[in-house]
């Protein structure tokens, strides 16, 4: 049975829309200790021996189920790294969210480092969630610094949204993706930073088979004092199609440094980058203003928009 | 009901004062569809957007509803009961069709609301409430969307800054039904459309001829007809017709 306390159950919510125990698999963690956990027939799940983290093993074939593995923090100073390897079985179909929420009421800086492995079998399709979440107003940092190593084999698939709205102060993202031949991975991506908030995200996707493709969009807002770098690098090794767009909106004093690149290193790969900065179009304002809504609220809905 | 009074407006251009607007007087009241024509140039869009506060008068007043609304913002003339169609809509990212239906109504809608203000303008509602009001519309749909707003809104007076402008032909028989709907069920409400639509100005109580700034002639659409030869307008508009 899980036992969480409010905050964690706020957290949840927050980072998995989970309003009760899911059905299907499911490992909850909270303050760096299991709170609940459940198998299903398909799906395993096992924790490390040799160091903080599980195996997530979903069998063959296995259609129409998910995983939840949402972790909170409501603890202050707690500083944990834990690994995570899913092993997803040949022609599978799942939906995996994973997703951490930080409560920091107190002085001491509180991180989570997780360290997400895909094993992706041929065939195999993937949904992969993650939402990032921070609260609380104390003065420690909330960090979060997620890697994510996706490993695909033939013709199998990834689509990953992950989305950081809110509440980190920091956050260091390494996203790597190795592909085989006709494998699909779509990235999207959504950041938006406040305050003094850092953030650093980084694609480093090998398009290694023929007929693999990879298409990652990130759209990001920096408002007041926050930094932003975007930096996605996609080499295609073969003939493949590979597509980058970096989407983004600064406010006040925040700043965006978007360094998409491409390697092509076979003369069949077709790669394209787009990357737009600005500031909000002042007709759009003025659209909204005249449907009844004052400036703030205007730049809110266009916010929210280009954000879903 | 909405009246000018004495408006100016004017820009400064290449260090030169260069008038818009001159001393112009008008009045528009409750139940009335009245439609402004007039040469490219002559200030029609100016003194639509001096009605919804997107410019302001360099002197003169308006009143609407027996309220002094000259200081007042866009937002605070929204509120007040005034809304205003784009002569060219404004394209969002992210912002879906049924998300600019619920602002504009400054309410919640179900899906068959939002669907209802779609269907009136001839777009098949389920096609496009989750639509994103980007450039994968055409300047069609993006025009008859933008009407819809109005539609959910249903305010006291409703501007259309030249409702025809980029439209294909099919398009423009539905808007000409649209307008012509609103003109049978216009109860307390004023619409002030700018046009060069024949078709439009018929449907009209009333047309002014704006003309450099001044509106010379006022009256039903022939009589406006009758003097529009000698004045410059585009290819294809109905002043063309007559010269």
């Amino acid at each position: 049975m899980v036992k969480l306390d409010e905050i964690q159950k706020r957290l949840i919510e927050e980072i998995a829309d989970l309003h009760n125990v899911p059905d299907g698999a499911y490992n909850f963690r909270a303050n760096g200790e299991l709170a609940g956990r459940n198998t299903t027939a398909n799906i395993d799940i096992v924790s490390k021996t040799d160091k903080s983290g599980i195996d997530i093993h979903i069998k063959p074939g296995t259609k129409k189920e998910s995983v939840h593995i949402p972790v909170v923090i409501s603890e202050t100073g707690l500083k944990e790294t834990v690994y995570n390897d899913f092993y997803v079985g040949k022609d599978s179909d799942v939906v995996i969210v994973a997703g951490c929420g930080i409560d920091n009421c107190g002085v001491q800086d509180s991180e989570h480092d997780g360290v997400h492995r895909f094993f992706i079998e041929e065939g195999a399709k993937v949904r992969y969630v993650e939402k990032h979440y921070g609260s609380g107003d104390g003065k420690g940092q909330r960090i979060l610094n997620p890697v994510t190593e996706v490993y695909m084999e033939e013709n199998s698939s990834m689509e990953m949204e992950m989305e950081q709205i809110k509440g980190v102060d920091s956050t260091e993202r390494i996203t790597k993706a190795e592909l085989k031949a006709g494998c699909r991975l779509v990235v999207k991506e959504r950041l938006m930073t406040h305050g003094s908030q850092h953030a650093v995200s980084t694609y480093d996707v090998n398009l290694n088979g023929d007929d693999s493709s990879a298409d990652v969009v990130s759209r990001s807002v920096a408002r007041d004092e926050s930094k932003q770098v975007f930096n996605a690098r996609i080499t295609g090794n073969s003939k493949c199609s590979g597509h980058t767009e970096c989407d983004s909106i600064i406010m006040d004093h925040g700043t965006i440094l978007a360094i998409p690149s491409l390697d092509a290193k076979n003369v069949d790969a077709m790669l394209v980058h787009e990357a737009a900065i600005g500031k909000i179009a002042g007709d759009q304002i003025m659209k909204l203003m005249t449907l009844g809504l004052d400036e703030k609220e205007a730049e809110e809905q266009i916010i929210s928009g280009f954000l879903r | 009901m909405l009246e000018l009074k004495n408006i100016s407006f004017s820009v400064e251009a290449d260090g030169q004062k260069k008038d818009i607007i001159k001393n112009l007087d008008m009045k528009a009241d409750d139940g009335k569809f009245i439609a402004i024509t007039g040469p490219n140039g002559s200030g029609k869009s100016t003194l639509a957007k001096l009605i919804m506060g997107i410019e302001k008068p360099s002197s003169g007043r308006i009143i609407f509803d027996g309220e002094d609304i000259t200081d007042l913002d866009i937002t605070e003339r929204a509120r007040k009961g005034i809304s205003f169609a784009f002569q060219q809509p404004i394209k969002f990212k992210g912002i879906r069709v049924k998300d600019l239906l619920r602002i504009a109504a400054g309410k919640r809608l179900s899906t068959s609301e939002a669907c209802s203000y779609l269907s009136e303008v001839g777009l098949c509602a389920r096609d496009y409430v989750e639509r994103e009001i980007n450039s994968s519309l055409s300047g069609g749909e993006l025009k008859r969307i933008e009407i819809a707003t109005l539609l959910a809104r249903q305010t006291k007076l409703s501007l259309f800054d030249e409702p025809e402008a980029g439209i294909d032909l099919w398009s423009f028989q539905n808007l000409i039904r649209i307008f012509e709907k609103m003109r049978n069920e216009i109860k307390d409400s004023t619409i002030i459309i700018i046009s060069h639509q024949e078709r439009i100005l018929r449907i009209a109580d009333e047309v002014l001829l704006l003309s450099d700034g001044r509106i010379t002639e006022k009256g039903k659409a022939d009589e406006i007809m009758n003097v529009l030869g000698g004045i410059d307008c585009e290819p294809g508009s109905l002043c063309s017709k007559l010269q």
